[in-house]
């Protein structure tokens, strides 16, 4: 029954790669909506089954074994998937998502020509098989594959549209920085190995769960540290981001499914499937908050001042991460996972909105060549509105529940400077987020658009004739936006009146098999304790982020709406500030400096001109030189003339015989 | 009884004359003719072991000789006839093209 799940993307994958050319857009997008549509259904049927269970029975069912993969020594691994709560949560979102994407996708991607259009759905569908893996896996292997998998369509997709050279050099990039996250996860599979003699998931929480925390750097920080570099490569957290705000040179459904809503997520997931490891390894976890808040800082202030309305929104994505990657590093593994979940709403949808005014726009990204689209485009304008009201955090929209729960945490876990951290974020998102709102849908349309704006060949529409989303489009545009308002309310926080029954859900599978149902039970009693003494300062920490998430919309406001100049009097005040926000920290050149100019250096010095021109090249050439030299000498005893040869048979047969004679 | 030292002292010297000849002479039909007077002087030799062994293994082998020298003769008078008619010259030192 799980195994249907991944099985239904793939097959839509297999039809659309080897005939895909010849069938017509509606066949080729249909089928691949379909199938994620199949998928999807069964999911649901998967998830009601596993509700139907008691609460501690949920979290260790045996997993469903297709055959043993691998057999080698005390080395057995099935590809096995298993359903626990987590998984579920997953599965939902990738499937319901993933099939508003596609079905948005098809009118996205309607200027494409079939072949090219059939090819996009094949990736589609590749990926939604592989995330499905991924997030099924019922050990580390199995995840590890769908980790590849979806690594590869990220590539692919990216690098969709290939004649393009700044889409390559994007996808090569995503590939190659995610390889090194790769290469640290398989070193942390190792030492897992090594430790515990098992692969599988529950094996190793129940092995794990047996031993004292951690309290100096042990094997168990090793393991995990390394695990948790592979997830800064998959979910762009420092120092592995920097792909994924390049990322966005492929086309936007791809960048609000791979780039926003599941693939990243993908290190956030593996941190929650491995709670009980990491939570007995403390130093990895505060590594991983901290890294989690400074990447949101850090990428909530570029994205203040970028101009591509996609970029905004990449460094929006990883700065949210960053807030999931700072609430698992609490150990508030449910909270971070309400995040993934509440923010792959709100992101898709932003996404498919930005999607929407870009396709309306013919390309054009630019927010400074946008605005006054309200009137043009309404459903994109409310939808977008929406979204951006949800990411800034503004109850009882659903950003709101998770990012206030994650800061919640990390006031009660006592780190008051990773709160004022994720605060100033809260205050940076709500700002960066309206001021897209406000350059894009408000004031007046810049000229600039005319002139050089969206000069693609071939349009012919002035921009009285801007269409809204087409229908499609629309229908995923409105299902997200739903979807971003209502999607909080399963995680309502006790101070609130409500019952955060996704935490309950989730809360068994954050703790070790063995004592699953006891330690749920003592959780949910500590936080009931914990919950009523905290009711009055969660009350006043709900305030506080609401204040400062209204603050920022408000700065925003009277920036871009009111006095638009203000925004360009700062810059010229400190331009310094300025240029090193708008080139990102000169990140990338720091890496290009450190990084990839002594490797190509090394490569085309000392590898190529060197080694290979040098020592290969030169023994080859060198082998056929000598052979050229010794023939053209020997060559010579070719006399020609048959006496020469008999003479010198002769000589030889007396020589070879008088040797034999006279010995 | 001849010693068979006897036949074997004739064969070489036939040997050595045959060689001479292929190395002396300028003429290509001559040349055949040297080959053919080696080839004799092994049969000699052969017939001359098979008679001091006492069987016929020497005379058997000296008629597969003869056989051979028969069709070598034939294949060679043709070739030097196909090389007059060619360079009109029976020296083998004008033939000598196929060189570096």
């Amino acid at each position: 029954m799980l195994a249907l799940i991944p099985l239904f993307p793939l097959l839509g994958f297999v039809v659309n790669a080897t005939m895909g050319r010849r069938l017509p857009k509606a066949i080729s997008g249909g089928l691949a909506s379909l199938v994620m549509l199949a998928s999807f259904v069964v999911s649901v049927i998967s998830v009601m089954k596993l509700a139907a269970l008691a609460p501690d029975a949920r979290a260790s069912q045996a997993p469903e074994v297709i055959y043993t993969w691998i057999a080698s020594g005390d080395l057995k691994i099935d590809l096995g998937f298993r359903l626990d709560q987590l998984s579920a949560v997953m599965i939902l979102v990738v499937t319901g998502i993933g099939s508003l994407i596609h079905i948005y996708s098809t009118a996205y991607m309607h200027d494409e020509v079939d072949s090219e259009f059939a090819r996009y759905f094949s990736y589609l569908n590749l990926f939604a098989a592989f995330m499905l893996v991924l997030v099924l896996g019922s050990s580390f292997p199995v995840l590890f594959v769908g980790w590849e998998g979806v690594g590869l369509c990220s590539y692919l997709l990216i690098g969709f549209w290939y004649r393009k050279k700044s889409a390559n050099d994007a996808g090569k990039k995503a590939f190659i920085v995610n390889r090194i996250g790769d290469y640290a996860f398989l070193l942390g599979m190792f030492a897992i190995f090594a430790q515990f003699h098992t692969l599988d998931f529950r094996a190793v929480a129940s092995a794990v769960s047996g031993l004292p925390k951690e309290t100096g750097f042990g094997i168990l920080s090793v393991a995990t540290l390394l695990l948790f570099i592979g997830a800064t490569g998959k979910s762009a957290q420092i120092p592995l981001y920097t792909w994924l705000p390049d990322a966005m040179e492929g086309p936007t459904p791809v960048s609000a499914l791979i780039h926003a809503a599941t693939m990243v997520t993908a290190g956030v997931y593996m941190i929650g499937r491995n709670a009980v490891l990491f939570s007995h390894a403390p130093a990895t976890m505060l590594t991983v908050a901290i890294i989690g808040a400074l990447t949101a800082l850090m990428a909530g202030t570029i994205g203040l001042v970028q101009n591509d309305i996609k970029r905004v929104l990449a460094y929006s994505t990883v700065s949210q991460l960053g807030y999931m990657f700072l609430a698992m590093g609490m150990g508030a593994f449910g909270a971070g996972i309400f995040h993934l979940y509440t923010h792959a709403f709100f992101k898709a949808l932003l996404f498919l909105g930005s999607g929407a005014v870009i396709h309306a726009l013919h390309g054009e990204q630019d927010i400074r060549n946008m605005g006054g689209l309200r009137k043009a485009l309404p459903t994109t304008y409310w939808t977008f509105l929406i979204g951006a009201i949800a990411i800034a955090g503004i109850p009882p929209l659903a950003g709101f529940f998770s990012k206030d729960e994650i800061l919640f945490e990390t006031w009660m876990a006592g780190h008051w400077i990773l709160w004022t951290i994720g605060a100033i974020t809260a205050l940076l998102t709500a700002i960066y987020m309206f001021r897209l709102v406000f350059l894009t849908f408000f004031g007046e349309r810049h000229a600039a658009a005319d002139t050089h704006g969206h000069a693609a060949p071939g349009h012919g529409h002035g921009h009285e004739h801007l269409h809204d989303a087409p229908p499609p489009m629309a229908v995923a545009l409105i299902v997200l936006a739903i979807g971003s308002v209502v999607a909080g309310w399963i995680g309502v926080p006790h101070a609130l009146g409500g019952h955060n029954e996704l935490h309950a859900w989730l809360q068994p599978a954050f703790a070790a098999p063995a004592r699953a149902g006891a330690e749920a039970a003592e959780a949910a009693g500590e936080a009931e304790g914990a919950e009523a003494a905290a009711t009055s300062t969660e009350l006043t920490l709900i305030g506080v982020s609401t204040a400062i998430a209204a603050l920022g919309i408000f700065i925003a406001w009277r920036i871009w709406v009111k006095r638009r100049i203000i925004a360009d009097r700062f810059a010229e005040a400190y331009p310094g500030l300025y240029r090193l926000l708008l080139n990102k920290y000169f990140v990338d050149e720091l890496y290009d400096a450190a990084v990839v100019q002594p490797i190509k250096v090394a490569s085309t010095e000392g590898l190529w001109r060197g080694f290979d021109v040098k020592l290969v090249d030169g023994a080859v050439n060198g082998v056929a030189a000598i052979v050229s030299a010794s023939a053209s000498t020997l060559r010579r005893l070719q006399t020609g003339s048959v006496r020469t040869y008999a003479g010198s048979l002769f000589v030889g047969v007396v020589v070879i015989l008088g040797y034999y004679l006279w010995r | 009884m001849i010693p068979l030292s006897y036949y074997l002292v004739l064969s070489a010297i036939l040997f050595s004359i045959g060689t001479a000849g292929v190395f002396m002479r300028r003429n290509l039909i001559t040349i055949l003719l040297s080959i053919e007077i080696m080839l004799n002087a092994v049969n000699l030799s052969f017939v001359a072991f098979g008679r001091a062994a006492g069987d016929l293994d020497g005379q058997i082998i000296t008629f597969f000789v003869m056989t051979v020298a028969a069709a070598e003769a034939a294949v060679g008078l043709a070739l030097v006839i196909a090389l007059f008619r060619h360079k009109e010259s029976l020296n083998p030192d004008a033939f000598s093209t196929l060189k570096w």
